[in-house]
C-alpha cells in the first residue's frame, strides 16, 4: 500500500475523490457495471427491435438530443437523490430497511394535506410542508427500527410489509379526506398556489427542488463523514459488536439513523408534490425506494456520489422513455438493465477481483525478490 | 531415515494478498515426531492446511513418498493417508464417541443397516491397539476435553492416517493431561506413525519431538535435531533477534479496592452454570491473574464485568458506582477499559480505518468533538500518537484495519485500551496472536500501568504469562474460584494444574481472603 501519509483527510476516508487504488478499483467496477448494462441494453434492442439502429441511438443519445430531455433528467434526479441519500444512511449502518418507500409516499400525502389546508406565504408554505412531511417520514422510518430493537424482527421484512400498510393508509387519507369529488379521475383537491415550488427555468418543469436536493447531498455528506453521529452510524455499520463494546449506544444509533433516513424520504415526497403537481394524482405508489437502492449501490453508499448515480439512472430512464415513444421497444426493458447492475454490484467477488489479484501478484513478487536477495524471509511488512 | 513427505518451494498467497507461505521447504521423515514451531502468524497453520488439502498452494510442489501430489480437498489428503487434528475439534456433541469415530465410514450389517455394535467394537479395538483410552458409548458432550482429543486422534487413525498433524493440541489441556498425551504420542511413533506437532511452546517441543523446524514470517528458518539445539537458539530464530525470556518486575504495592466483585453467577443458554458465585476484590496497583482451563467461566466472568452479559446474583462496584449489569457504555464511562479476547469480531471494526478504531471509545470527548462535529486534526494527532507509541506498522492512520497484518491489528486494540482514560483494566489474552517482540512490549506496558496505580485483571490461558505477570492469582474451575494465591511467584505450574483440573480445592476461608476485607 503506497499512499503517503495524509494529515488533512478524515478518518475512514481517503482524500476527496480517489487517492488510492482500494477506492479507485471498486469505482471502476461500478463504472463497468454501468457501461456493461448499457451495452447489454443495446444488445437487447438489436434482439427485439425491427429498426435497432434507430432505437439504440434514441436510447443512448436521446437524452441529449432534445433540450427538454435534459430537463427531464434533472427533474427525475430529484426524487432519486432523496431516496438514494436515505438509503446511503441505512446502508452505511449495515441495515436493510426499505421503509423509506413509505416515508416518501406518506411524505407526499402529508404535503398534499399541507398544500391544501394550510395557509402560509409562498416559500414558507412548501418549506413547512417539507418539514412536516420529513418529520412524519422520520417517525415512519423509526417503526422497523423499533421492531428490530425490541423484538429482533428483521427490518427488511417488516419494512416491506409496512410499505403495504402505509400505501393503503395513504390512499385512505387521500380518498376520504383530501379527494376532489368534482373530478372523475382520482385526484386530491388542488394545491394552493403558495405551495408550488418556483421554476428554475421558465416554461420547463425544472423546479427549485433540484437546488434543495443539491444542498442535501452536501448536508448528508457532512453528516455522515464529519459529525459524531455519522461516525457512530459508520461504526455500527463497520462492526456492530465492536461499536457496542467500544461504548456506543447501538439502539440509539439505529433509531436516529432510521429517523434521518425516513426524514429524507418524507422530504423527497413533499418536494415531488410541490415541484411537479397541482394536486395529488398518483394512482399507485411510484416506489422510488427501489430506485434509491440502485442509486445508493451505484454510489457505493457514499452520498457525494449520489448525484452521479442518480443522473445515470435518470439518463437510462429518459433514454428508454424517448426510445419507447419512437420505436417498438418497451420502456420496461430497463428493469432488466437495473437488475443486471444490482447483480454485478452485489457480488463482492467481482467488485474486489482486481484488488485480490493485484495483492496476490505483489505479494508473490515481493517474496521472490526477498528470496533472490538471499534473505530467508521477507522481514517486517 | 527415509523421507515420507516433502514440500518444495511451496508458496501460499491468500486472496487478501497475505503471503502466508514463502518458498517453504519442509522434510518430514517416516516415523518421527517433527515439531513445527513459530509465532502466531508465522505460517505454520497455513502450511499444514496446504498439506492437508484444505487450501491449494499458489505455487510449489508437495511430494508424498517421493511422488508429486495435488489435493483438491481434505478428502484427497485423508485418502492419501494424512490426518489432522484441528485446534477446534470437529465432533458431533450429541453422538457417542464410537459414532463420531466411524462417522462417514460407518460399519454396516448385511442388510445395509448401520451396525452400532460393531462401531463400538471398532472403537474398543482401536483404543486398545493405540493405547488411547476412550469410552465408546459415552456421548461427546459428557466427556472431558482431553478424551475428545484422543477421539480426534483415533478418528484419523481409523481413516488410515500414516501422517498425523496435531495443531496446538496442548492449548486446551492441563499440564497433567499434556504429559499423558505426550506419552501416548511417543507410543504411536514407536509403532511407526509419523507425527507433525505444531506448537509455539518450546518446552513441549523439547519434551516430545525428534526434530524441530522453525518458521518465521512465512518461511522455514532452520531445522534441527532436538539434541543439537537449545531453547535460546530456537526462540531467537523464531523472533529473528535476541529475546529476553525473563521479565524485570518490581514488587507490587497494592492500594485500596478498585473493583468489588461479589457473588456473580451466570447460566448459559444450555442451562449450564458457567459462573458460580464468584467474589473477589481487585486492588489498585495490583495485577490479579485469573487462570483456568479454557471454558471454566473466565470468559463469562469477563463478559459480566464489562457489561456484555448479565449476572443472576450479586454485584459489581467500582468506587461509589454500581456497575451490576451496566451497559458496556456505562462501564467504560466509569473508567474501565477492556482488551477483548476476540479481537477480530469484537475488538476491532475491520473495514473502518485505524483512526476510527483507535478513537472509538473517546470520539465523543470534547477534545475530539465540538458541537457534534468531529475535530479532525485532533483525531489525527491522537491516532498518530498511538500508532507511534505502539508501533503499529501502517502507511497512514486512515488505512483500513483489515489491511494490516494480524499482529498489527492486535496492537490497534491494545493501543486503544492501554491509552484509555481508565483506572481499571480487564485484559483478556493480551498476547494471543501477538509476536514475541510485541509481547515483551505489552508485558512491560502492563507492568508500568500497574506501577502507576491502575488495577488490572489479567485473564490468559498462557500459564507462563499469568505466572510471570501477576502479583496474585485466582484459579477457576467449573465456574467457581477454587484457589487464591496472594503471591503468584510462589506457585508452580504443576500445583496450579491440580487446581485447574479440580483435583484440589482450597477451603472457603482461604478463598475468602481475596475479598481483602
Amino acid at each position: 500500500m503506497s499512499d503517503g501519509t495524509r494529515t488533512k483527510t478524515l478518518p475512514g476516508k481517503v482524500g476527496l475523490f480517489f487517492t488510492n487504488r482500494d477506492a479507485l478499483e471498486p469505482a471502476l467496477v461500478t463504472l463497468f457495471a454501468a457501461v456493461f448494462s448499457l451495452l447489454a441494453g443495446v444488445g437487447l434492442i438489436f434482439l427485439v427491435s425491427k429498426e435497432p439502429a434507430q432505437s439504440a441511438r434514441n436510447f443512448l443519445l436521446g437524452p441529449f438530443l432534445r433540450t427538454y430531455n435534459i430537463y427531464y433528467m434533472m427533474i427525475a434526479m430529484v426524487p432519486l437523490t432523496f431516496t438514494g441519500l436515505a438509503l446511503c444512511i441505512i446502508y452505511q449502518s449495515k441495515h436493510m430497511s426499505l421503509i423509506v418507500d413509505s416515508s416518501f409516499y406518506i411524505g407526499a400525502v402529508v404535503a398534499t394535506a399541507a398544500g391544501i389546508h394550510v395557509a402560509l406565504p409562498a416559500g414558507w408554505h412548501p418549506a413547512f410542508a417539507m418539514l412536516a412531511a420529513g418529520i412524519t417520514g422520520g417517525f415512519i422510518g423509526l417503526l422497523p427500527a423499533i421492531l428490530k430493537i425490541r423484538w429482533r424482527a428483521n427490518e427488511l421484512v417488516s419494512s416491506l410489509m409496512l410499505n403495504y400498510v402505509f400505501y393503503f393508509v395513504g390512499s385512505f387519507v387521500i380518498l376520504y379526506f383530501l379527494r376532489d369529488r368534482n373530478q372523475t379521475i382520482l385526484s386530491s383537491l388542488p394545491f394552493r398556489n403558495t405551495f408550488l415550488l418556483p421554476r428554475l427555468i421558465p416554461n420547463t418543469q425544472l423546479h427549485a427542488g433540484f437546488i434543495v436536493a443539491a444542498v442535501f447531498v452536501v448536508l448528508v455528506s457532512v453528516f455522515l463523514y464529519r459529525t459524531k453521529w455519522g461516525y457512530e452510524i459508520r461504526m455500527i455499520g463497520a462492526n456492530q459488536k465492536f461499536a457496542a463494546y467500544a461504548g456506543l449506544s447501538v439502539p440509539t444509533v439505529i433509531l436516529y439513523s432510521h429517523f434521518v433516513s425516513g426524514f429524507l424520504g418524507g422530504m423527497g415526497g413533499a418536494i415531488e408534490m410541490a415541484g411537479l403537481y397541482k394536486a395529488f394524482i398518483w394512482q399507485m405508489n411510484p416506489s422510488y425506494a427501489w430506485d434509491g437502492v440502485i442509486v445508493a449501490m451505484l454510489a457505493r453508499k457514499n452520498p457525494k456520489f449520489v448525484p452521479l448515480s442518480a443522473f445515470f439512472l435518470a439518463y437510462m430512464r429518459v433514454g428508454a422513455d424517448f426510445m419507447s415513444r419512437r420505436g417498438d421497444v418497451a420502456f420496461e426493458f430497463i428493469t432488466l438493465l437495473q437488475g443486471l447492475i444490482i447483480l454485478i454490484l452485489a457480488s463482492d467477488k467481482i467488485v474486489n477481483y482486481f484488488k485480490a489479484r493485484r495483492l496476490q501478484r505483489t505479494a508473490l513478487a515481493r517474496t521472490a525478490e526477498a528470496r533472490a536477495a538471499g534473505a530467508p524471509a521477507g522481514g517486517a511488512e | 531415515m527415509e523421507t515420507i513427505l516433502q514440500a518444495v518451494d511451496l508458496c501460499k498467497v491468500y486472496g487478501n494478498g497475505t503471503a502466508a507461505n514463502k518458498f517453504v521447504n519442509l522434510t518430514v521423515r517416516r516415523g518421527e515426531i517433527l515439531g513445527l514451531v513459530g509465532e502466531n502468524g508465522a505460517g505454520k497453520s497455513t502450511l499444514m492446511k496446504v498439506v492437508y488439502g484444505e487450501e491449494p498452494p499458489s505455487s510449489g510442489t508437495l511430494l508424498l513418498d517421493g511422488k508429486s501430489v495435488r489435493f483438491g480437498s481434505s478428502r484427497d489428503a485423508i485418502a492419501a493417508g494424512i490426518g489432522m487434528v484441528h485446534q477446534h475439534f470437529m465432533l458431533v456433541p450429541s453422538l457417542t464417541l464410537a459414532e463420531n469415530l466411524v462417522l462417514g465410514r460407518e460399519p454396516r450389517k448385511k442388510s445395509g443397516m448401520y451396525d452400532l455394535n460393531r462401531a463400538v467394537r471398532i472403537a474398543e479395538e482401536l483404543s486398545a491397539k493405540y493405547n488411547l483410552r476412550i469410552i465408546p458409548r459415552a456421548r461427546v458432550v459428557d466427556v472431558s476435553v482431553s478424551m475428545r482429543q484422543k477421539l480426534e486422534i483415533l478418528k484419523t487413525l481409523y481413516r488410515g492416517a500414516r501422517i498425523l498433524i496435531l495443531d496446538e493440541p496442548t492449548s486446551v489441556l492441563t499440564p497433567q493431561e499434556t504429559d499423558e498425551l505426550f506419552a501416548e504420542l511417543k507410543a504411536l511413533r514407536d509403532k511407526g506413525q509419523t507425527i507433525i506437532f505444531i506448537s509455539h511452546k518450546l518446552g513441549e517441543v523439547f519434551q516430545l519431538c525428534d526434530r524441530v523446524t522453525v518458521m518465521r514470517d512465512g518461511a522455514v528458518i532452520a531445522t534441527h535435531d532436538i539434541g543439537d539445539v537449545d531453547r535460546q537458539t530456537i526462540s531467537n530464530e523464531m523472533v529473528g533477534r535476541e529475546v529476553r525470556l525473563t521479565l524485570d518486575k518490581k514488587a507490587a504495592a497494592p492500594g485500596g479496592t478498585a473493583l468489588e466483585v461479589r457473588d456473580l453467577s451466570f447460566v448459559d443458554d444450555f442451562g449450564i452454570t458457567m459462573v458460580d458465585r464468584v467474589s473477589f476484590s481487585l486492588r489498585k496497583g495490583e495485577i490479579l491473574g485469573v487462570v483456568g482451563v479454557d471454558g471454566n467461566g473466565q470468559s463469562e466472568l469477563v463478559r459480566i464485568l464489562t457489561g456484555h452479559a448479565r449476572t443472576l446474583t450479586g454485584s459489581v462496584r467500582k468506587g461509589g458506582t454500581d456497575l451490576t449489569n451496566a451497559s458496556p457504555r456505562k462501564v467504560r464511562k466509569a473508567g474501565m477499559a477492556h482488551v477483548a479476547e476476540d479481537r477480530m469480531t469484537v475488538g476491532t471494526a475491520l473495514p473502518a480505518s485505524i483512526a476510527d478504531n483507535l478513537l472509538a471509545d473517546r470520539y465523543s470527548e470534547p477534545a475530539f468533538t465540538g458541537g457534534g462535529f468531529l475535530r479532525r486534526s485532533a483525531i489525527q494527532a491522537e491516532a498518530k500518537g498511538i500508532v507511534q507509541r505502539f508501533d503499529i506498522r501502517c502507511s497512514s492512520p486512515n488505512q483500513a484495519v483489515a489491511s494490516l497484518s494480524g499482529g498489527n491489528m492486535q496492537k490497534v486494540v491494545i493501543g486503544r485500551e492501554f491509552t484509555a482514560a481508565a483506572d481499571v483494566l480487564v485484559v483478556s489474552q493480551p498476547t494471543r496472536g501477538v509476536d514475541i517482540g510485541a509481547i515483551e512490549f505489552i508485558h512491560r506496558t502492563i507492568l508500568s500501568m500497574r506501577d502507576e496505580g491502575k488495577a488490572i485483571l489479567l485473564v490468559s490461558s498462557d500459564l507462563g504469562e499469568v505466572l510471570s505477570l501477576s502479583d496474585s492469582l485466582i484459579v477457576m474451575h467449573s465456574g467457581k474460584i477454587v484457589a487464591w494465591f496472594p503471591d503468584a511467584s510462589a506457585v508452580t505450574d504443576k500445583e496450579l494444574g491440580l487446581y485447574m483440573l479440580g483435583l484440589k480445592t482450597q477451603d472457603e476461608i482461604e478463598i475468602r481472603k481475596v475479598l481483602h476485607e
